[in-house]
C-alpha cells in the first residue's frame, strides 16, 4: 500500500517536472474538468495561446492556462511547435526562437482564402453555413442519453 | 524542382553584390543538394559572417532548405482547415447542398456524437456535416472535418446506427488525413518555400499570388481524389477498421457497418457503378473483410434512435 502511494506521488512529481509549454493549434480549444470526451468544459483557450502541459494520460494532457485555470486538453488540440499568428508577427512575447515558428500559422491561411473570394473563384456561402452548424455540449449529452448511448467512457 | 528555381530567383532578385552571387550559387548548391539542414545553416552562417548576405537573408536560406523537406504531414491544423473549406466550396460546384435544416441538424448531432470519440476529436474548425441533394451514393470527407453526405447515401441506411457507420468512416478519413495525403509534393514544397523565405515582413502580392496558386493546386488534388480517382484500397480499409473501433467507443453496434455495406452493395449494383462505387473498393469486399473482425452480427437499433432517424431522414429520402 505504502509503495503504491509512493508510486502515485512520484508520478505526480514527475508530471509536474515534465510540465512544458504547448501551443493551442485549434481555433477553440476546450479545457475539460476530466480527461474524457464528454467531460464538462471548464474553460476555452484561443488559437496560438500557450498552456503549461504535464505528462499525458491516454491522449489527455493536464494543463494550466495562462490565467491559472486547470483541466484536461486532448492531444489533438495541442502542439509542441509554437504558433506564429500572422506573417510578420513578433513572437518575442512567447520567447520563441525556433525555426518552426516560420511555418506554423502561415501559408495556406485566411489571406489566401480572402484572395480566392475576392477573385470570385470559389463561393463560400454554404461552407460558412455548414461551419455554423454547432452542437452545444448540452445538446450532445441529451442526444446521447435519449439514444441510450454510453456516457463518455474512452 | 520549381522550389529550387524559385529560391534562386528570390536570392538573385535581392540586389546582392555581383561577387556575392557566385559565392551564393556555390552555397545554394551545397544547401539544396545536400538535403541537410545543418549544412545549410553552416553555409548561410558563413555567408552572413563574411558579409555577403544579411541576417534576414541567411535565415531565409536556412528556412528555405528546411521547407524543401516538408510534406503534407507538416501542414498545420489551420492550413488543413483552409484547404478543407476550399475543397467543400469546389465540391459544391458539382453537388447542390440540401437545404433541409431538420435533417442537417440531426446529421450534425449524430456526427458530433461520433466525432468526440475520434482519436482526433479536435480539429482547427471542428467537425461539421451537410447533406447533398444528389441521388448518387456518395460521401466526402474534406480535410479538417467538413463532411458531405448525399441523399443517395442516406437511402442506403435504414437506421441511425447505419448512418453512424457512414459518418464514422468519413470521420476516420479526416482523422488519418487521407485528403491531405492526396496533395502533390511539388505544390507543398512550393508553398513551404514561399512561407519560409518570407522574413519579418508582411507577405507581398507576388508571394501571395504564388501561394494562392499552390493552394488552388492542392485543393484540386484533394477534390480529384474525392470525386474521381478515390483513395487507395489500403486507406479505405484503414478507415473501415478505424470506423468500427470508433462506433464501438461511441456506443453504436459495430455490426451496423456490415449491414450498411451490404445494403450499399445492393444499391450500387442497381446504380451501375456510379459515385461511391467509382472511388471505393466494392462494398461487398469491404463487408467481407470486416466480418472477420466483428463477432456480433446483431444490429437491432434502439427504438428511440430508430424513431428520430426516421423523423429526420424519411422526409428527405422519400422526396424526389
Amino acid at each position: 500500500m505504502r509503495i503504491r502511494v509512493l508510486a502515485a506521488l512520484l508520478a505526480v512529481f514527475a508530471g509536474a517536472a515534465l510540465a512544458a509549454p504547448m501551443s493551442v493549434q485549434v481555433r477553440n480549444c476546450k479545457v475539460r474538468g476530466t480527461p474524457s470526451q464528454l467531460g464538462a468544459i471548464v474553460a476555452t483557450v484561443d488559437y496560438g495561446a500557450v498552456v503549461q502541459a504535464g505528462a499525458p494520460q491516454k491522449g489527455w494532457y493536464p494543463v494550466t492556462t495562462a490565467d491559472g485555470k486547470t483541466g484536461w486538453v486532448h492531444e489533438s488540440a495541442l502542439s509542441r511547435k509554437p504558433i506564429a499568428m500572422r506573417a510578420g508577427t513578433n513572437d518575442a512575447a512567447t520567447g520563441v526562437s525556433s525555426d518552426e515558428v516560420a511555418l506554423a500559422g502561415k501559408g495556406f491561411n485566411e489571406q489566401v482564402e480572402a484572395k480566392l473570394r475576392k477573385e470570385g473563384k470559389l463561393d463560400y456561402t454554404w461552407v460558412d453555413r455548414m461551419a455554423a452548424y454547432n452542437i452545444s455540449a448540452d445538446q450532445l449529452m441529451k442526444f446521447r442519453m435519449q439514444g441510450h448511448l454510453p456516457g463518455g467512457e474512452q | 524542382m520549381s522550389a529550387i528555381s524559385n529560391l534562386k530567383f528570390r536570392i538573385s532578385n535581392s540586389q546582392l553584390p555581383v561577387a556575392g552571387v557566385a559565392l551564393m550559387s556555390g552555397l545554394l548548391a551545397v544547401v539544396l543538394f545536400s538535403g541537410c539542414a545543418d549544412v545549410s545553416e553552416a553555409g548561410a552562417g558563413i555567408a552572413q559572417a563574411t558579409g555577403v548576405i544579411s541576417s534576414d537573408q541567411a535565415q531565409s536560406i536556412t528556412r528555405g532548405a528546411q521547407a524543401v523537406e516538408k510534406s503534407w504531414q507538416d501542414l498545420t491544423p489551420e492550413q488543413e482547415y483552409y484547404i478543407g473549406r476550399a475543397v467543400v466550396a469546389q465540391v459544391l460546384q458539382s453537388y447542390a447542398p440540401l437545404d433541409r435544416p431538420q435533417a442537417n441538424d440531426y446529421l450534425n448531432l449524430l456526427g458530433q456524437s461520433l466525432a468526440v470519440f475520434s482519436s482526433r476529436p479536435e480539429t482547427f474548425g471542428g467537425y461539421h456535416f451537410l447533406l447533398l441533394d444528389s441521388d448518387e451514393i456518395n460521401a466526402f470527407a474534406a480535410p479538417g472535418g467538413l463532411i458531405l453526405v448525399t441523399r443517395g447515401m442516406v437511402r442506403c441506411c435504414q437506421s441511425e446506427d447505419e448512418l453512424a457507420a457512414v459518418l464514422a468512416h468519413e470521420i476516420c478519413h479526416v482523422e488519418q488525413k487521407h485528403g491531405l495525403s492526396a496533395i502533390k509534393q511539388g505544390r507543398l514544397t512550393e508553398a513551404f518555400t514561399i512561407v519560409a523565405a518570407e522574413s519579418a515582413k508582411q507577405m507581398g502580392g507576388e508571394e501571395l499570388a504564388s501561394l494562392t496558386e499552390a493552394f488552388e493546386g492542392s485543393v484540386g488534388d484533394v477534390v480529384m481524389t474525392l470525386t474521381t480517382s478515390g483513395y487507395s484500397r489500403k486507406q479505405e480499409r484503414s478507415a473501415d477498421a478505424a470506423a468500427v473501433a470508433l462506433l464501438q467507443r461511441a456506443g453504436y453496434p459495430e455490426a451496423a457497418m456490415i449491414t450498411m455495406l451490404e445494403r450499399m452493395d445492393e444499391r450500387l449494383s442497381d446504380a451501375g457503378g456510379l459515385g461511391f462505387a467509382k472511388t471505393h473498393p466494392s462494398a461487398k469486399s469491404r463487408a467481407d473483410a470486416l466480418r472477420a473482425t466483428i463477432s456480433a452480427t446483431d444490429s437491432a437499433s434502439d427504438p428511440v434512435r430508430q424513431q428520430r432517424f426516421s423523423a429526420a431522414m424519411q422526409p428527405i429520402v422519400a422526396s424526389k
